[in-house]
């Protein structure tokens, strides 16, 4: 049995603690917001936070997240609020959508970590999300509105934001 | 508007049967309560009252439009109901889109060739009006006044005299009861009126995917569903010799290890031969699967060498081919020409690689099969389905998820199939999970070609001569098993349909047999043919001193309709009527015009720096587009790009732009490193690390401009696609002097 706390609330799996955390969450916990594009780290579609740090839960055994705290997209705010969620709506910046909740989940680790990224700094955090559609240009455009918003709303210490503001 | 008179009044059952709001929504909703499907998001009550095939109208005023198209990021969803809202005279604020099932009853629902909103848009005004037609003669009757006296607006009908007025949800039910008007009896909006039409409306599914709320292909959940990933053979053709079942079920939560059926070719959109395994969860069907040990007998296409394959297409396109539309004639034309100039092109194998794999889950139960797939084509994969079940498609009902992605992947129902034949065999829901190397080793590919130009110009720098030759493994061969060489479909994709005014012209194919699954990608056969006219234009124009857009419009030539019909090529103009949607050189050259007013891309660069240009017609709508480039230290960095659509009248500016974004970022991924090789019949690549796909720090500058037309709706997701690889080329040829004339340019230059 492997415990950790997903979205603020404990969560425990009867489960192989080699299977990757994305399909403890997808196919045991019926989580889905979370996507699978790769299996191997390579396109961001499956990242969540962990501790508040950005991870692709394709490779991340259940076992190296005991105990830890989990955020998935359906943490970030149930309603949209979230300051990256409200600039990604200002930008109608997702097309087919499938990849957004990695996109976002990185855009709020970026702000984050840089709360006034440049283009450099945004391309270089963001380059292990693959869009296919082609929305980088607006992922680009809506990180900077976030930016700009974020004073004015939430703080993005996210893992404890979730719940009370959903 | 059309003469199409078979709007009919559908019963309450007719509409439910169509669109599954009661039966597929509750399925899923009774087992995972946290999933709720996007296409379903709001059920139609018991008190929905059905106008027609697509408008029901609630007593509490929703309109439920259903969009029969399939939602992959072009907005469909979003752009089909705001042409019906937009006649309906409907309250935006109460639309609830509903996705259509499968059913002939829609017409095609084939969501391929850029045609939903140029196949629909009158029809779906037809819808509206019919709708709207049928409220305001409620109210007429209601109020006892002449229906001249009413008029719709804003989800109400509103009595002109007095101004009282009735909501449509008031009406609904009277206006259920009314008979449907005919066709030419309708009065439409005058487009001045458009309240929706031509508006940056935001998509309806939005608010989901920003919550992680939507429901793809790869996110569908029944009760008691096995989860199947399957072995399939690396080579086309080839068959299952053995495996070792036994190891693969002593897997934990390995269910089921099943042969798949056998098949042979053509291919069509049967399963590949291989293995599947099934288990409770998707994570152990992979780990079983790496158990399985198959062995193969790999059968003739084993010998299949990509690398040998195109170095003899090459061979071959240098010589006279097969002509399928000349005048004059080109060959002594260039003979006697003052300047010649020859170049072949090659642009390799390409897959599709949607960001969601392909899924599609299935239950079989008497003699009944239901199926949830991310499908561009319900209607196809109820019929593939059907044959493959030995069933009637009349029992085989096919909801349509979200799309991660299409691109023509999503239009072949061979994943749905897989999940049928399994769900068959189990006599469980199983969903089949296609897995990142799955989609990249055994897609339907694009075919990889060669191109072959020569041009003679005479003193004044006229071209007086040209000959054009293209080979590539047909797609036909996908469905005949034996076509070897391009069909007049794909010839009609940018090849045979030259806009070009040349008194010397001879355009040939060569012989190109397939070894692999051939298929369509987002703009098909333009992209091989938009690559190779727009980087030799390029080259007379540096040969001859010009620049490269007096060259364009040179070439292009007087205003006037270009009909190739006349020079003896049969060509297909995108299942257009000619009359309908003609070549018109006039708007070729005025998105030309336009780019260079735009972009910028006549001004002076830094010496590392250039700009290179191409225009395209491809399925009936014109692009031009401008990529600025810097080479230095052997790579090469995009900068800026630039394009311009003329799809006639567009419905949802805001998505035509972000599909010229979409189109300019595919572009570039072929045009820099797109490409899938082939050795010993099997694909060498696996997944995002071997199969590059651009990336943000790839992307540059992107600005749309799109040209006000009040023409008829022309195609949008595609035609975006074709003039970019060779507005790429034809840049890095200004900044370093280097003509790349074989895709992709990371043979060359890192990217």
């Amino acid at each position: 049995m492997i415990r950790f706390n997903l979205n603020t609330k404990p969560v425990e799996i009867d489960a192989d603690p080699n299977m990757p955390l994305l399909w403890a969450l997808r196919d045991v916990l019926g989580m889905t917001g979370t996507k699978f594009g790769c299996g191997m780290a390579q396109c961001g579609a499956c990242t969540v936070h962990l501790d508040g740090q950005p991870i692709r839960s394709c490779v991340m055994p259940l076992s190296a997240i005991a105990d830890k705290d989990i955020s998935t997209i359906e943490g970030l705010s149930a309603t949209g609020e979230h300051p990256v969620q409200q600039a990604w709506l200002e930008h109608n910046v997702p097309q087919c959508g499938y990849c957004q909740s990695g996109q976002i989940m990185s855009a709020v680790a970026l702000l984050e970590e840089h709360p006034n990224p440049d283009d450099e700094t945004i391309d270089s955090y963001m380059q292990g999300n693959i869009c296919r559609c082609g929305t980088y240009p607006r992922i680009k455009a809506a990180i900077k509105t976030a930016a700009k918003n974020k004073q004015t709303a939430f703080d993005y210490t996210l893992a404890k934001e979730v719940g009370g503001q959903a | 508007m059309s003469a199409r008179n078979d709007i009919k009044s559908v019963s309450r059952r007719d509409f439910l049967r169509y669109t599954s709001v009661a039966g597929g929504a509750l399925v899923l909703g009774t087992l995972l309560p946290s999933i709720t499907p996007a296409w379903a998001s709001s059920t139609v009550d018991d008190a929905a009252n059905t106008l027609n095939l697509f408008v029901s109208i609630d007593n509490d005023g929703t309109v439920n439009i259903v969009c029969h198209r399939s939602e992959m990021g072009q907005g469909v969803r979003t752009g089909i109901p705001q042409i019906v809202a937009d006649e309906l005279c409907a309250d935006w604020s109460k639309v609830n889109v509903v996705q259509g099932l499968g059913d002939e009853a829609y017409g095609s629902q084939n969501t391929d060739g850029s045609r939903s909103i140029r196949r629909f848009y009158t029809t779906m005004r037809e819808m509206g009006a019919t709708a709207r037609t049928m409220l305001e003669n409620a109210a007429a009757q209601t109020w006892g006044v002449p229906v001249s006296d009413v008029f719709a607006e804003n989800g109400a009908v509103v009595h002109k005299s007095s101004g009282k007025s009735l909501s449509f949800g008031e009406l609904a039910q009277v206006a259920s009861q009314q008979n449907v008007p005919e066709v030419k009896d309708l009065t439409f909006k005058s487009p001045k009126d458009f309240k929706f039409i031509g508006k940056p409306v935001t998509s309806v599914d939005l608010p989901k995917v920003l919550t992680g709320d939507t429901v793809f292909g790869q996110d569908v959940q029944l009760d008691d569903m096995l989860y199947a990933s399957i072995e399939r053979c690396p080579v086309v053709g080839g068959t299952v010799k053995a495996f070792d079942k036994e190891a693969s079920r002593g897997v934990a939560n390995v269910v089921d290890v099943i042969e798949m059926p056998e098949q042979s070719f053509p291919v069509l959109f049967k399963n590949l031969n291989g293995v599947a395994v099934l288990a409770s969860n998707t994570w152990s069907a992979l780990q079983g699967r790496k158990a399985l040990n198959v062995t193969w007998d790999l059968g003739d296409n084993q010998s299949h060498d990509s690398d040998a394959y195109l170095a003899e297409l090459e061979k071959r396109i240098v010589t006279k081919g097969k002509s399928i539309r000349s005048v004059g004639d080109a060959y002594k034309a260039f003979d006697t020409a003052d300047t010649k100039l020859d170049a072949t092109y090659t642009v390799p194998y390409l897959v599709h690689a949607p960001m969601e794999p392909p899924a599609a889950t299935a239950v079989f139960k008497d003699g009944h099969c239901e199926v949830w797939a991310c499908t561009q084509t319900p209607q196809s994969t109820q019929q593939n389905v059907a044959g493959a079940l030995g069933i009637d498609k009349s029992k085989v009902k096919v909801n349509v998820t979200l799309l991660g992605g299409g691109f023509g992947r999503k239009s072949k129902p061979d994943f749905s199939v897989e999940a049928a034949v399994l769900a068959q065999k189990t006599g469980k829901p199983v969903k089949v999970v296609w897995s990142r190397e799955d989609d990249i080793r055994h897609g339907y590919y694009h075919a990889i070609s060669a191109q072959h130009f020569q041009a003679g110009l005479d003193e004044a720098g006229k071209v007086t001569s040209w000959v054009q030759r293209t080979a590539f493994p047909s797609i036909s061969w996908t469905f005949t098993g034996t076509t070897d060489e391009p069909q007049t479909g794909e010839l009609s994709l940018g090849f045979g349909d030259l806009p070009f005014a040349i008194e010397n012209l001879s355009c040939e194919t060569h012989k190109a047999p397939a070894h692999v699954r051939i298929g369509w990608i987002r703009s098909v056969s333009n992209i091989q043919h938009g690559f190779a006219i727009g980087s030799f234009v390029d080259e007379l124009a540096a040969k001859s001193s010009v620049s490269p857009h007096q060259m364009w419009l040179n070439l292009i030539g007087d205003d006037r309709i270009v009909d190739p019909k006349t020079q003896g090529f049969k060509y297909e103009n995108y299942g257009e009527s000619y009359d309908n949607f003609p070549i018109e050189t006039k708007r070729l050259k005025n998105v030309l015009n336009e780019l260079m007013a735009k972009s910028g891309a006549n001004s002076p660069t830094a010496d590392n720096e250039g700009w290179g240009i191409s225009v395209h017609r491809s399925f009936v709508s014109y692009v031009a587009v401008a990529t600025k480039v810097q080479v230095a230290n052997d790579k090469v960095s995009v900068l800026e790009m630039h394009s311009v659509i003329d799809a006639g009248r567009v419905i949802n500016p805001d998505r035509v732009k972000s599909q010229q974004e979409g189109a300019m970022i595919f572009g570039l991924s072929i045009a820099l490193m797109g490409e899938v090789t082939i050795k010993e019949g099997a694909v060498e690549q696996s997944n995002y690390h071997d199969y590059t796909v651009l990336r943000m720090h790839q992307s540059p500058k992107i600005v749309t401009h799109i040209i006000q037309s009040d023409a008829a709706p022309g195609g949008v997701g595609e035609p975006g696609v074709p003039p970019v690889a060779a507005s790429v080329t034809n840049a890095i040829y200004q900044a370093s002097g280097k003509r790349i004339r074989a895709l992709p340019v990371n043979k060359v230059y890192s990217v």
